[in-house]
């Protein structure tokens, strides 16, 4: 056989048809990319606008934030402390009952039960936020003002709580991938040595899964800052800079909403200001994101 | 089918396995062994692949226990105490057994971290320089401690596969076992590590006693006091055909099989 004939396609049409599936996948792919470079261009349009009207000083120091009222103030804090206190309360929740899930999935439960749990594990997940929302708006903070009477009806204790049950599928199925993937020589070599179940999950297994940990409890905090329902409804819509759980607060997303359902003018500053924290809250989760990435790499115990 | 009565043995034994069965389900893997392993020798399990060597070593420090369809039947003795009676803890059990395993399987930590696990989870109360001195101990007696002295702080998995076998041998150590259960050791490694551990095991053996699932008959031959020869039967159930003083199993076997399986006729 010469040469020249291994350059020849045996069978031309589906020579063509590959080509035309490779340009399909690419297509595909390009629009996701060209949608998500186009969001990002638009959030940076529109803050700049933003920012051309306001300063960034401002921005970063003024304590109140008051787009809606006649006395316009735009100091970011008070919708950055409501993220950060409704998301570190829901992470309390979602990482240590999350982990604890993980692991008995993972080195405790026997088949039976891994294969019937996960599952519905994962119906938790599947749970509109805004049923979350209700709840803890109806169920949850009547509950809790028994035992604080000075709880208000709109509180981040609630919301972040809640918020946290939301989340303890994501850190606990996440992470249960990450231990079960750990082979099985390493629990083999622990026992072998005389650990107990919990020291092999505790000191061998835990921390050769490390990374896929962490990376879940990023994902999982990244979530809880930018979840907009369960906050909206049940933490309130009144920004003010406090880490006190029990008033009224208003999140990024809280504020997002509100000025997205009003009457807000198309091009005026209030409209802008949407922007400009849409643009914080892409920064938080693109930082959140990077720091994820940073310390995958760094905790990684290879294993083979 | 056992002669060990017969046997001039210098030490007590160390595990005896009596009228020892072990299923898998309703599958027998290992039917009828009685075994006694002499204190401070090496003994070679050896047969075909699938007769149950790992079944019969493992079961010795209970580890099938991890295997939620394994069951054992009858006795194994260590200081006189059935291993398996009720109330008996696995884990203090496997703490006095040790195993070395047929792929090293070194922890995704340091080379010191590796060795220090055993006692940290024994809760041994060391200092800082107890530690590092069983460490030292521990590598010295895997004949490890000299290529590695300069980097303990090195991951484990950093060394050579003949090197992470001698590590998991120092892990093993470490934790001062009386019996060293090695399956099949040095399948994974080339032919210099090979004699590396074999040479280890002969220096072990004046502290420990060691047992070893083998495929290979030189190996058994140069570097075992006793060979036991498994095989399976019409069932697919492993039995112990021959054991004896490893000289004996290897010149004169008693068994025809035996004498087959030495001299390459089958497995
Ligand atoms: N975890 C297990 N579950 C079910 N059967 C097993 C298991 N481990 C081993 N067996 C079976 O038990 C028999 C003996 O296996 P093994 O002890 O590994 O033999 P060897 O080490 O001599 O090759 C084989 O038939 C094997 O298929
Ligand atoms: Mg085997």
């Amino acid at each position: 056989m010469a040469v020249t004939d291994l350059r020849k396609p045996i069978n031309p049409v589906r020579a063509i048809g590959e080509r035309i599936i490779q340009i399909a996948l690419l297509l595909a792919a390009a629009v996701s990319i060209f949608t998500t470079a186009g969001i990002v261009f638009s959030l940076i349009f529109e803050t700049i606008a933003f920012f051309s009207e306001v300063s960034i000083i401002e921005f970063l120091t003024d304590t109140e934030w008051t787009p809606l009222f006649a006395n316009q103030r735009f100091g970011i804090w008070p919708l950055v402390s409501a993220t950060v206190l409704t998301s570190a309360i829901a992470m309390v929740v979602a990482v240590p009952l999350g982990l604890i899930a993980a692991i008995f999935l993972s080195e405790f439960a026997n088949d039976r039960v891994r294969r019937t749990v996960k599952p519905l594990l994962e119906i938790l997940a599947g749970i509109p936020t805004v049923v979350y929302g209700y709840f803890a708006l109806t169920f949850l903070t009547p509950l809790l003002r028994n035992f604080i009477p000075t709880l208000s009806i709109f509180n981040s204790l609630s919301a972040g709580l809640i918020m946290g049950v939301m989340l303890i599928p994501i850190v606990a199925s996440l992470s249960e991938d990450a231990l079960s993937a750990v082979p099985n020589s390493l629990r083999e070599a622990a026992y072998g040595l005389g650990s107990t179940r919990f020291e092999v999950a505790v000191h061998v297994i835990l921390p050769a899964a490390i990374s896929g940990v962490i990376a879940s409890i990023v994902l999982a905090f990244s979530r809880a800052v930018g979840e907009t329902m369960i906050v909206a409804i049940a933490a309130g819509q009144n920004p003010r800079l406090t880490f006190d759980p029990t008033v009224p607060v208003m999140t990024m997303t809280s504020y997002i909403v509100q000025v997205s359902l009003g009457d807000t003018p198309y091009g005026s500053l209030s409209y802008h200001t949407l922007y400009a924290v849409g643009f914080t809250l892409f920064l938080f989760t693109f930082v959140l994101n990077i720091f994820s990435y940073w310390m995958v790499r760094k905790f990684r115990e290879v294993y083979d | 089918m056992t002669i060990i009565h017969e046997m001039d043995r210098s030490n007590p034994n160390a595990i005896e396995a009596r009228n020892m069965s072990v299923y898998y389900g309703s599958f027998r893997a290992v039917k009828n062994v009685n075994l006694a392993i002499e204190k401070n020798r090496i003994t070679a399990l050896i047969g075909p692949s699938g007769c149950g060597k790992s079944t019969v070593l493992r079961s010795f420090n209970r580890m099938n226990d991890l295997v939620a369809s394994a069951r054992v039947e009858g006795e194994i003795l260590f200081h006189g105490e059935n291993i398996y009676a009720p109330g008996v803890d696995p884990v203090n059990v496997r703490r006095r057994i040790g195993m070395v395993f047929q792929k090293p399987n070194p922890f995704p930590k340091s080379i010191y971290e590796n060795v220090a696990y055993g006692p940290r989870i024994n809760g041994w109360k060391l200092s800082k320089s107890q530690m590092d001195e069983l460490v030292e101990r521990s590598l010295r007696g895997a004949a490890l401690w000299d290529e590695v002295k300069d980097k303990l702080n090195q991951n484990g998995l950093s060394l050579s596969g003949g090197q992470q076998q001698r590590l998991c041998i120092a892990r093993a150590l470490a934790v001062e076992p009386e019996v060293i259960l090695m399956d099949e050791p040095c399948s994974a490694l080339d032919p210099i590590s090979t004699l590396k551990i074999e040479e280890l095991m002969f220096e072990l053996r004046q502290n420990y006693t060691i047992i070893i699932v083998t495929h290979n008959m030189q190996q058994a031959s140069r570097a075992s006091d006793y060979t036991a020869f498994f095989l399976m039967d019409s069932d697919r159930a492993g039995q112990l055909i021959e054991y004896g003083p490893t000289s004996q199993i290897f010149q004169n076997p008693k068994d025809e099989r035996t004498e087959q399986y030495i001299s390459g006729r089958f497995g």
